[in-house]
């Protein structure tokens, strides 16, 4: 590597284009060095600088009275009561995660957890948004497999629950699997840290793990499509070490409760390189890293392998004058590397020496100011033609055992029981007890509610809708709790933004997310921006998954989705029967067809309310939010839920059946209530639609003219997909 | 009566576990670092679950190794009462302070999800709140809870009423599907041969809150906390 001249030929193997390369030789005025040209490509890599996607994430809203941090920091930061704030964000480790299944998770779970305890929080709770291919796909269960145990093998050792997330199974993710990641964290809300360096002459310090030449240009990696050669990309993908995680934060909150800290930022993608770069541009003063001193997993590392590893468990500090014999005894204390490799300097430069010459010395101004920015050509995608009427092939009662048993919505046991939600002792509503996972702030009585969502196939046929619709759904989940939607957080997978119709699909997508955040006061608070997730040329669906948080300032009041008996069984919504691009079309028909549900957010908002202020009066018993498989699948997941059956109500003599038991129109929800006419009677004085539809109790689902469905028989179907894929019966 | 809490670097659920005590004592247990070999005025030393030492080598290998390790010996030896939980209970069989080992889970993935305990004796400090044969739910989180011993040690704890809960099914009956670890004769909490030792995988600690979801594991901290109230 290091023999090969720098040229543009080399730039072009560093993922930078021919204008972006001119535009390198204009700063530096000469030939950059190798180390040199490493910086420019990873800063300017799509993963680092967002080029193609800046442009549109502008337009998504971001502030509200309790945003104490929107995009732009490690995390976003909101406040949520008795003086504290929540840090939380999600992030993408697509492409490590189908190169090697284990690692890419694990290290997505570690990076993520980073960039929250970075900025002062302890991590309370982790989630994940998780897509893979065709069950029949030949590399499906090796990745599925890979990445659960990944997951669970880091966030279980650090001691940080995994309460929720989701799962989904296309064919348009077979070469290329979803992993996002999500953290968050809790830290008084005067305290928290940024990574802007000040005061020139301040040391700058390494601590954490050594470095070693893993990951080396895994940023720009993370910005190409994968061909059939992507198992020779394997030596880009780093390997995690949790053990070494957890001390890390330990020791940084240990010395977070000093007020030794400057600034502090992790060495997430492009380690070395974009922590410094991004710590001293964003404080406008200089840097000067001294390589020598950085420790050393390898002998003979080059200056360019250093400042491009991307070794994991590392951070970067800048220290308050005298400071450092504190901050080196709390390192030592926790065995960890503590190495003082540089400090804050006037001259606006990064300037990197290794073995008495200079390997870089770079103008920070132009490196940010320059970076390209595009405003890539959109072409949008055709509204989808009208479904039409569809008949039912296969009856009710069928149907519903066959959607339970479905991969997209059988029992996802089988990876809960591998990830430890309770650690911590704060978890009080666990995976699949309740829309959102709601978790307790130690020694208090507010809580935490926390889910993920986004519908990719509604997001295909009208990524508009789609956008729109995985706000919605956010702000339904943690409304269905009980809680007070707060922020989200959004991590936007896509395939290759130089196509024009897919940098339609991502401008279309932001328009409908931005819409519902503000319909819903609902703000961007972080995110992260997944491009070129294709292989062989052939995009996923267009992913924008959605990581939301509420509050509930008194846990006791949330409420599950398990049914208990003799309760009236209540539809909050509007239902039309919507069969277009619902589950039961594509399972069930066979066709994956139409235009996705319409969101009407005035109407989601005003439901929500409602149901919100039901839930706090202490009226609901049971609360669960209608998504896929529309209200039967919903009624059957409160049934298996709470071991309680229901007698359902006949449908509505205007719709079709199957529309009505299995559409999946939006802004609805089921509320199970002692008293559902009163319920009814308040709904319509708040003027929100609302039906009662059956009664709870009873071992199975009585339907009007048809066999009943016992709980058995719906769990036994639920039940088995995992552990009968994965050979585990 | 006074706690501690022993932190070995990699621990995790040593604030589960403070809570759970402050709860039934009603005062914060002291922590210790694992260099500290100061135990004096402890009359119970709880090893907390976790991942000591990243699990590397062998779970509970290297804590074993430990400077505080030592004085938990001497600790046991005096009479004092010793509490390890899931990572804890792997660290007191790897320092032979109870016998046995504990595996790979049977299937070989990571186990978490409630399970169901048998209380095989009621008459030790740990267990005096329960009835024997009394039943109770308990999270457990674990990639390594397979209890295993060779049969002449198995015979022995079981002779010697050493065994202290078993994996059962939530009527109390003894079912290899509620094994879920595989353990050899469903152990999940065996005793020192003085009753004064005691390790388990499970976690009680977690489920002593109706709001977290019940409060089947506090019997243990109230058995604790009656018995070492002088």
């Amino acid at each position: 590597m290091t023999s090969k001249p720098v040229n543009a030929a080399l730039a072009r193997e560093f993922g930078l284009s021919a204008t972006e390369y001119d535009t390198v030789l204009t700063i530096m005025g000469r030939t950059p060095s190798l180390t040199e040209l490493g910086v420019f490509s990873v800063m300017w890599s799509e993963h680092c600088s967002y080029k193609s996607s800046r442009v549109w994430l502008r337009q998504l809203p971001t502030t509200a009275p309790w945003v104490i941090h929107g995009p732009g920091e490690n995390a976003g930061v909101v406040a949520i009561g008795d003086g504290l704030a929540a840090i939380f964000k999600m992030e993408s480790h697509n492409h490590p995660s189908f190169i090697e299944p284990y690692q890419g998770a694990a290290t997505g779970v570690g990076g993520i957890l980073r960039d929250v305890f970075t900025m002062g929080a302890r991590p309370v709770a982790n989630l994940n948004a998780l897509r893979f291919g065709a069950p029949d796909h030949p590399a499906t269960r090796r990745v599925v497999d890979g990445v659960v145990r990944g997951i669970g093998g880091y966030g279980n050792c650090v001691g940080v629950p995994t309460v929720g997330g989701e799962v989904n199974f296309h064919p348009a993710y077979n070469g290329n699997p979803l992993v996002n990641a999500m953290t968050v964290g809790i830290a008084p809300a005067d305290r928290i840290f940024l990574s802007a360096a000040a005061g020139i002459g301040n040391q700058v310090v390494y601590v954490g793990s050594k470095t070693g030449r893993d990951g080396i240009h895994g940023a720009t990696m993370a910005s190409a499509e994968f061909g059939a050669d992507s198992e020779e990309k394997r030596p880009t993908v780093q390997v995690g070490d949790p053990f070494t995680e957890k001390l890390l934060i330990e020791a940084c909150l240990e010395l977070m409760a000093t007020d030794a800290i400057v600034a502090i930022q992790d060495m997430g993608a492009a380690g070395l390189t974009s922590s410094s770069v991004e710590m001293a541009g964003k404080g406008g003063v200089g840097i000067e890293l001294d390589l020598d001193a950085v420790p050393q997993r390898e002998t003979g590392m080059s200056a360019y392998e250093m400042m491009l590893s991307e070794s994991q468990e590392r951070m970067l500090i800048v220290l308050r004058p005298g400071a450092e014999a504190l901050a080196r005894a709390i390192f030592d204390k926790w065995e960890l590397d503590f190495a003082v490799i540089g400090h804050i300097t006037d001259t606006g430069r990064i300037v990197v020496r290794h073995q008495g010459r200079i390997e870089a010395n770079i103008p920070l101004d132009p490196l940010e100011k320059a970076a390209p920015l595009y405003h890539r050509p959109t072409i949008d995608t055709p509204a989808p033609a009208p479904l039409g009427e569809v008949s039912d092939p296969l009856g009710i009662g069928p149907a519903l055992l066959q959607l339970v048993g479905c991969p997209d919505l059988c029992s996802r046991a089988w990876i809960w029981d591998q990830y430890d939600s309770t650690v911590g002792g704060q978890t009080v509503k666990r995976p699949g007890a309740a829309d959102a996972a709601v978790v307790r702030l130690d020694g208090l009585m507010r809580a935490l509610a926390l889910t993920t969502d986004c519908t990719p196939r509604y997001c295909l046929a009208d990524p508009e809708a789609g956008g729109m619709q995985a706000v919605a759904e956010a702000w339904r989940n943690l409304t269905a709790v009980g809680a007070r939607p707060l922020a989200i957080t959004d991590n936007m997978n896509f395939g290759n933004p130089e196509k024009p119709e897919i940098m339609g699909q991502f401008a279309a997508a932001i328009r409908g997310m931005a819409a519902a955040c503000v319909a819903l006061d609902f703000p961007v608070v972080s995110g992260n921006v997944s491009l070129y997730n294709e292989t062989e040329g052939r995009g996923i669906l267009p992913t924008p998954a959605i990581g939301g948080l509420g509050v509930l300032d008194d846990a006791a009041q949330a409420v599950g989705l398990s049914l208990a008996p003799d309760l009236d069984l209540v539809l909050v919504g509007e239902t039309q029967g919507w069969l277009g691009q619902s589950l039961w079309l594509r399972e069930i028909a066979g066709r994956e067809e139409g235009p996705p549900p319409p969101v009407d957010l005035a109407a989601e908002r005003r439901h929500g309310d409602f149901v919100r202020g039901e839930i706090l009066s202490g009226a609901v018993r049971a609360c669960h939010d209608l998504s896929d498989g529309g209200l039967l699948v919903a009624l059957a997941e409160m049934a298996m839920a709470g071991g309680t059956g229901a007698t359902l109500a006949p449908s509505p003599f205007n719709m079709a059946t199957h529309g009505w038991w299995f559409g999946e129109d939006q802004g609805r929800y089921i509320l199970a209530v002692e008293d559902g006419a009163a319920l009814l009677a308040r709904a319509g004085a708040a003027g929100v639609p609302a039906t009662q539809i059956g009664r709870s109790g009873g071992d199975c689902l009585k339907l009007p003219d048809a066999d009943a469905i016992s709980l058995a028989a719906l769990h036994a179907r639920h039940a088995e997909f995992f552990p009968a894929w994965m050979g585990e019966t | 009566m006074r706690a501690g809490l022993v932190i070995f670097p990699g621990i995790n659920r040593e604030r589960d576990m403070a809570i759970a005590l402050q709860r039934s004592t009603g005062h914060a247990p002291r922590m210790i670092w694992h260099r500290d070999t100061d135990l004096d005025g402890l009359d119970l030393v709880v090893l907390p679950g976790g991942f000591s030492h990243g699990d590397y080598l062998r779970c509970g290998a290297m804590a074993a190794q430990s400077p505080v390790m030592g004085a938990i010996r001497a600790h046991a030896a005096r009479g004092g009462y010793v509490l390890g939980v899931c990572n804890g209970f792997q660290i007191l069989t790897e320092a032979h302070l109870l016998p046995g080992a504990l595996l790979r889970n049977a299937a070989l993935r990571f186990l978490s999800m409630d399970c169901h305990l048998r209380v095989e004796r009621a008459d030790t400090a740990f267990t005096a709140r329960w009835q024997p044969n009394d039943v109770f739910r308990a999270p457990m989180a674990h990639g390594d809870g397979n209890y295993f011993a060779d049969d002449d040690t198995l015979d022995r704890l079981e002779g010697e009423g050493r065994v202290a809960f078993r994996y059962v099914a939530q009527d109390g009956t003894l079912d290899p599907r509620a094994n879920r670890n595989g353990s050899a004769r469903a152990i999940a909490g065996i005793y020192s041969e003085n009753l004064r030792v005691l390790g388990l995988m499970p976690h009680p600690e977690d489920l002593v809150d109706p709001l977290l979801g019940g409060e089947d594991g506090k019997p243990l901290f109230d058995s604790i906390a009656n018995a070492l109230a002088a």
